[in-house]
């Protein structure tokens, strides 16, 4: 039983989902509230379920997934940021006569599909835990039937997510062909003797090369702008927060364990990967008008950021990849609440960076919030995201990897100059026309809290993250 | 960690914690209550300040009014102060006020907003100066951007957006160099406090690194040329207020920093790069005046004149002697001074003509006698005269750079003739001459509020001119540590001053003969 005792969690989630599935079934359009708030009940139970056995059982099912604290810390951050996702669609597509009760099962079975994906510790339960989520996910992004570009985007999202589920496959079976094993022990040790022959390395390449798909790292990256922009924006938001953290943390847990005796192997793919990122997701968000792109760009951007820390490989490397993704998903979550009170009189939802043209003089609230949001996730102190970046600067150092650091830290200011933009129209230009009323308190609550822990308040919880980051990096070694 | 527990009253975290709630409150009520409140408030920072500075001990410990609150991983609440950081402060906290006053009529929109970011930025700056942990002190640094950014974004002239981002990209690209270098500080020496990493020695090859890194941030925010291009228009587009605080303090940042960090920590490095840092400095001193001679607009000469006059701060800071420190700490305050009061000067006219162009002006001492005096002190400040704050600071830096070189000090006193040109030049095209028009001419006196700003700033620096030791005092014995950790390294001179040999006076002849 204990096993199952350490899954809890999962199961939790999965069956959830499947019971609230038929009471979205049956109940109808008029469900779909009381859905919602179940779903986000069965989250934050799942998340609550996580004390105990889930955190400290160690691998269960013969190595297929780890109930470690590593996998906990992921999952206490995924858990909530669903929930957020599914309080962010309330009322949302029903302006547009949409359901929205399967909408908050599709990311039940999501989070139950990255929960697998944090824990996973062979290679089968990786692949499966990624694919549920993202079957979810292409479902999730086209959610708008009606709306063409909603379409669109759960098109491409699908098909290149497709070639890239194939990528990752060629690579397990690739690895799986060349160490006779799925288990990342057995990978590990399997790396560890001797120089790793070429049909490994090519493994280890496609294996990445799929999983930084899923977390948008340059150059795997061309969906995202579109994804992002053409999915409802509650979607959008759910895809910037949890499921990066989950593609991070898998990529984080096949580096650091399976692959953790090529480190110099990898290292190099991670060190360009980041380098591109963040230059890329500078550079390119310069010129875009839609707000939902630029934060498309921006979540690339800060990928790469997680991507030095993850390069500086080790316990203070995991350690500061927690770190970084705790303080990322409230800053991006936070940006994106924001996104949605973007609204005009008639409660449509605006997109254009024009629209928030002297915001700080029609709703100063919303503003100074969206500006704390954009000053840190340029990493500008004294926000907390600047200590994120800090963190994983200091991991990389840690390493000795000093120019890749000055590169990276150059990026920022590059960065930077997107972010101000947003604050510029919001505080210099003169205002254009206002938006329309949201009555959401709820959301609107989240946006304060979200503001309020990074905030320069949120100093105050560096030295709890810091334990709990490094005992959960800890965990996995 | 640092120092003691928080023993009596947190007077540091109260001087800094004060403008940041008055700060959150204006966002809430009326422009009026705004402004009141921030006067007051700065008011009363500023006699917290003086109470301070009464109670600072300049022969006691090093470090006072020490303060600790752990925050973990890495970085904690530690302030604590010594004698340098003890005059910036008060040269901050008194400027403070009369940036609020400079505003009072001069901001009409958005006041409470304008409000909150002063006294938000006051609160950081404080922070700078006080901060005892090394991520503390980036944090205040850097943080203080923000209010900056928006001051010239929202309340600047017709170009302020390019100005608002140069000034932030530019001192930020300095900044994230100097983080780095903070990081790999903290891990070799595995602490982050200012004071022990003061006393750490760092491996030679790897100071060289550091230190240009620390350089790459605090040049830009001196500004030394080449990087200085900000800050002309950052000077021309903020309000005067901005353009006052800019120029009183936010430079100062930059000599401080490298007094507080490059020197102390890496004495070996700085003695590499003095040579380096002459050159900067002398093609400063002598390339910036002449542009600032040739400029139109008054608010631009003052900037160019700002950059000259913080060349002297270098050259006496890397003299690494004590003239030299001295001096450039002197330089510091007095044109933290002189310079803000010129910018309250310039804002003075602005506010009646709108406009900075110095050809609208001419014959101000006709129509305008009280300003014309005012203007005047503050002219022969910025030129140096003796009995003026910047005398002093500007010749104990020049004795210094002497002992270090004397072709530094050659170039370097070329931008005092200089210098008086340009001002002279100012003076006598806006106070002078006949009255070309007539909207200048019919220009009122200062009115009461503005004698109230300009006369406390007149009297500091004659206080500074002539009884400089007030301010030498405190800070006296902390140069003398900083001199013990560089005096293994400090430039040899091609000076040689050597005793001279008195002539035998008739007596000395007659003991001579006994």
């Amino acid at each position: 039983m204990t096993r199952f005792a350490a899954i809890l969690p999962e199961m939790i989630l999965a069956f959830g989902g499947t019971v609230l599935m038929m009471v979205a079934a049956f109940a109808g359009r008029r469900g779909s509230a009381l859905v919602s708030w179940l779903a986000v009940l069965l989250l934050l139970g799942a998340t609550a379920a996580l004390i105990g056995a889930p955190s400290h059982a160690g691998p269960v099912f013969d190595g297929l997934i780890s109930s470690d604290l590593f996998a906990s810390f992921g999952k206490a951050i995924m858990f909530p940021a669903s929930a957020v996702a599914i309080i962010a669609a309330q009322n949302w597509f029903e302006h547009d006569h949409e359901h929205s009760s399967e909408y908050a099962v599709l990311i039940i079975f999501a989070a139950a599909g990255m929960s697998v994906m944090v824990s996973a510790t062979s290679l089968i339960s990786l692949y499966v835990g990624l694919e549920l989520q993202s079957l979810a996910a292409y479902v999730l992004a086209s959610y708008r039937r009606s709306d063409e570009r909603s379409a669109e985007a759960g098109l491409k999202y699908f098909v290149l997510g497709a070639l890239a589920s194939g990528i990752l496959l060629y690579g397990i079976s690739l690895l799986y062909g060349f160490t006779g094993t799925t288990n990342f022990a057995g990978i590990a040790s399997a790396f560890g003797r001797g120089a790793p022959s070429l049909g490994m390395l090519f493994g280890l390449v496609f294996l990445l090369a799929g999983i930084a798909f899923k977390a948008s790292v340059v150059p795997f990256h061309m969906w995202t702008p579109d994804v992002y922009e053409g999915a409802p924006t509650p979607v959008t938001a759910f895809f910037a927060s949890a499921p990066k953290v989950a593609a991070i943390l898998l990529a984080t847990r096949v580096c650091l364990d399976a692959l953790a005796p090529a480190t110099d192997a990898w290292r190099q793919i991670m060190i360009f990967a980041a380098l591109a990122s963040i230059f890329l997701g500078a550079i390119a968000a310069y010129g875009q008008t839609n707000i939902k792109r630029l934060l498309a760009y921006s979540s690339i951007n800060n990928v790469g950021f997680v991507l030095i820390g993850l390069a500086g490989a080790g316990i203070t490397g995991a350690a500061s990849v927690l770190f970084y993704m705790a303080v990322y998903v409230p800053m991006t979550l936070g940006a994106f609440l924001c996104v949605l009170w973007m609204r005009n009189e008639k409660g449509e939802p605006l997109e254009s960076i024009a629209s928030l043209s002297g915001l700080s003089q029609t709703r100063p609230g919303l503003a100074a919030a969206f500006a704390v949001f954009m000053f840190s996730l340029a990493g500008i102190p004294p926000f907390f995201g600047f200590w994120a970046k800090l963190v994983v600067f200091n991991a990389a150092l840690k390493a000795g990897l000093f120019p890749f650091a000055v590169a990276g830290i150059l990026g920022t200011v590059v960065g930077a100059y997107y972010y101000l933009r947003i604050i510029k129209v919001m505080f210099f230009d003169e205002p254009g026309a206002p938006f329309g009323k949201v009555r959401e308190p709820v959301q609107g609550g989240l946006i304060f809290l979200s503001a309020l822990a990074i905030s320069p308040l949120g100093y105050l919880l560096i030295g709890t993250l810091n334990d709990l980051s490094t005992k959960a990096a800890g965990s996995m070694f | 960690m640092v120092g003691q527990p928080v023993t009596g009253l947190p007077l540091l975290t109260i001087l800094i914690a004060l403008p940041l709630l008055a700060g959150a409150l204006c966002l809430f009520v009326n422009a009026n209550v705004a402004r009141w409140i921030a006067l007051v408030v700065t008011l009363l920072d500023l006699a917290l300040g003086i109470y301070l500075w009464v109670q600072f001990d300049p022969n006691g410990a090093q470090w006072q009014f020490q303060e600790y609150q752990a925050l973990g991983g890495g970085i904690g609440w530690a302030l604590g102060i010594d004698g340098i950081a003890l005059v910036l402060i008060q040269l901050t906290l008194f400027l403070m006020p009369i940036c609020i006053g400079a505003s009072w009529r001069s901001i009409e929109k958005r006041v409470p907003e304008y409000m909150a970011a002063f006294l938000l930025m006051e609160a950081l700056m404080l922070g700078v100066f006080a901060a005892q942990d090394l991520f503390l002190f980036y944090v205040f640094f850097e943080a203080g951007l923000i209010p900056m950014y928006l001051i010239i974004g929202i309340w600047g002239g017709a170009e302020r957006i390019k100005a608002s981002y140069k000034f932030f990209l530019y001192t930020l690209l300095g900044s994230v160099l100097m983080l780095i270098a903070m990081i790999y500080m903290a891990q070799t020496a595995d602490t982050t406090s200012i004071p022990r990493l003061m006393a750490f020695n760092f491996p030679v090859e790897a100071q060289k690194w550091l230190w240009l890194a620390f350089f790459a941030s605090f040049a830009v925010k001196m500004p030394m040329w080449p990087v200085h291009t900000w800050l002309p228009d950052a000077h021309v587009q903020a309000p005067t207020a901005g353009s006052v605080i800019l120029a009183g303090v936010l430079l100062k940042m930059g000599g401080y920093g490298f007094i507080r960090f490059s020197i102390p920590m890496f004495p070996d490095a700085s003695a590499t790069f003095v040579p380096f840092v002459f050159i900067l400095s002398g093609v400063a001193v002598v390339y910036t005046s002449l542009v600032a001679l040739v400029q139109n607009d008054m608010k631009k000469l003052i900037a160019y004149s700002s950059v000259a006059h913080m060349a002297f701060v270098t050259f006496g800071l890397f003299a690494l002697n004590r003239q030299g420190i001295e001096g450039a700490m002197m330089v510091m305050l007095g044109h933290g001074l002189v310079s803000g009061a010129l910018f309250l000067c310039v804002g003075v006219v602005y506010d009646r003509l709108h406009t900075r162009e110095i050809a609208r002006y001419g014959g101000l001492s006709d129509n305008m006698p009280g300003y014309a005096l005012l203007f005047m002190v503050f002219t022969m400040a910025s030129v140096g005269l003796p009995g003026t704050s910047n005398f002093v600071g500007e010749f104990l830096s020049l004795v210094g750079t002497y002992h270090a070189s004397t072709w530094a000090a050659i170039v370097a006193t070329t931008g005092i003739i200089l210098g008086a040109a340009y001002m002279l030049l100012l003076y006598w095209r806006i106070a002078f001459g006949t009255q070309r028009n007539a909207d200048a001419a019919a220009m009122p006196d200062l009115s009461m509020r503005e004698w109230w700003l300009l006369a406390p700033i007149a009297f500091a620096v004659f206080w500074m001119g002539i009884y400089p030791e007030s301010f030498l005092k405190p800070m006296r014995n902390d140069i003398g540590r900083l001199l013990v950790r560089v005096e293994h390294v400090a430039p040899k001179g091609d000076s040689l001053p050597t005793a001279g040999k008195p002539a035998l006076t008739v007596i000395d002849a007659k003991e001579g003969h006994e």
